[in-house]
């Protein structure tokens, strides 16, 4: 509860503080961005740049939560589209991260050890699937 | 005891039932109609195979599909780009944003065995992501699909610790479906995608402009505009890599090209304005900024800024 005001408050404060001072990511001085064009025929409002702005603070900061070093989340965030920021802003620890099998209680060892054989789940390398 | 054992069988029976619902309509439509007309059988025996280390299947993957594009990188290169270790494992997102940091094109797939498929026969690996287990306890897992057979009816992996894991396409759509049948490609920047849409492959190549360099980004327009001539977004990238690469001759042609397929953008006049005045060519710029300011739209700031710009060298 009171972090979740916390996090209210200090976008609210950033929000306020960056005021129209948001970073445009145009490449050049004079020249528009090629992700304008596609951005310009539904044309972005202002309340939505400071959304994808916040957006972006927020994933950094859980990067850093997972154990991501501040430069190398900096890193990571910049590399990421407008619309991936989106996708996970919020609750990047509940996406699918492929990574691999720990710690599986016995019970549910047999239970995929069934399913793997009838090839529904493919979770051992040692089962063949009876087709 | 008896009723315990009872309650247990029933439940059992019912989990079995429950099981046999997962239907694998993509393998049977896939294997009733050939409408693409895939090949009976492929193989990319070629692309390489990283083992992965414990919970690596993220950098493993995305290593074996990048190096058989020519990369050179390996799956320890990769670890601090896409690994969470809070998570023990890598994000889709970030698989994407990797790819194109290290300079390949990142394009996901459509959620189609068919398209899957299409891609491979086509020379691509392609990287997905499986739920290996089951729904309500997952396991997620990257892997990478390198063949497979139509009449066997089973796709070829290079999966975790083995080289060549052969799945039935049954068990692979299952677990695969369970991933929201998650592919994506790692093309090195110029290859076109065999199932690509316009609009997907565009948005494509700008996120990989906006990280990668700009020859690479060059290359990945250079495609869209030979498949897709009229693509504004492609015509302007295009330009805008050029110019960043300092090339304002090329960059001009791209932009003047733009302003004659779409007399209504802003963003094609600024552009061209901007590198006319770069060449000092400045009398010519001012016509085609006023333009720009005169077409509007969401980027008339911007237009605005340039047309100053030029008057103010015009006076020096």
């Amino acid at each position: 509860m009171n972090s979740r005001f916390m996090r209210i408050t200090s976008r609210l404060l950033i929000a306020s503080v960056l005021g129209l001072g948001l970073p445009l990511q145009s490449t050049h001085a004079g020249l528009v961005g090629t992700d304008k064009v596609a951005v310009s025929a539904q044309s972005q409002s202002e309340r939505e740049r400071i959304r994808t702005f916040l957006d972006r603070e927020d994933v950094r900061n859980e990067l850093q939560t997972q154990g991501v070093d501040v430069n190398t989340a900096k890193a990571r965030v910049d590399a990421l589209t407008d619309e991936e920021v989106q996708k996970v802003a919020g609750k990047l620890d509940q996406m699918p991260a492929g990574g691999e099998i720990i710690g599986i209680l016995f019970t549910i060892f047999i239970v995929l050890l069934v399913t793997d054989i009838l090839g529904f789940t493919k979770v051992f390398p040692f089962t063949r699937s009876i087709k | 005891m008896l009723f315990r054992v009872c309650a247990r069988l029933i439940a059992g029976v019912f989990f079995l039932i429950w099981l046999g619902g997962c239907a694998t309509p993509q393998t049977q439509s896939l294997l009733k109609t050939h409408s693409r007309q895939l090949p009976q059988q492929v193989e990319l025996s070629k692309v390489p195979f990283y083992p992965q280390e414990t919970h690596q299947c993220g950098p493993a993957s995305l290593a074996m599909a990048l190096n058989a594009g020519g990369a050179k990188v390996t799956p320890q290169d990769l670890t601090p780009q896409v690994y969470l270790p809070g998570l023990a494992g890598s994000l889709q997102v970030e698989m994407l944003a990797a790819t194109r940091r290290n300079g390949f094109l990142a394009y996901e797939l459509a959620p189609k065995l068919d398209d899957l498929l299409t891609e491979v026969a086509a020379g691509s690996p392609v990287v997905v992501l499986q739920n290996v287990a089951l729904s309500w306890y997952p396991v997620w897992h990257y892997a990478v699909v390198v063949g497979y057979d139509l009449k066997r009816e089973e796709i070829i992996l290079r999966s975790g610790l083995e080289r060549r894991q052969v799945l039935p396409f049954t068990t692979f759509e299952r677990t695969w479906e369970r991933a929201g049948y998650w592919a994506m490609l790692a093309l090195p920047p110029g290859r076109m995608p065999r199932t690509a849409t316009e609009a997907a492959y565009v948005a494509a190549a700008v996120a990989l402009e906006k990280v990668a360099p700009p020859k690479s980004a060059e290359a990945a327009y250079e495609a869209a505009l030979k498949r897709w001539p009229r693509n504004l977004s492609a015509r302007i990238g295009l330009g805008n890599s050029e110019y960043a690469q300092g090339d304002w001759k090329r960059a001009e042609k791209a932009y003047l090209q733009a302003t004659m397929d779409h007399p209504k953008s802003a963003i094609a006049y600024n552009n061209l304005a901007q590198t006319l005045a770069e060449q000092k060519r400045y009398p010519e710029a001012l016509a085609l900024a006023n333009q720009a300011v005169l077409l509007g739209g969401p980027e008339q700031d911007t237009a605005r800024n340039t047309l100053d710009q030029i008057r103010n060298k015009m006076r020096k």
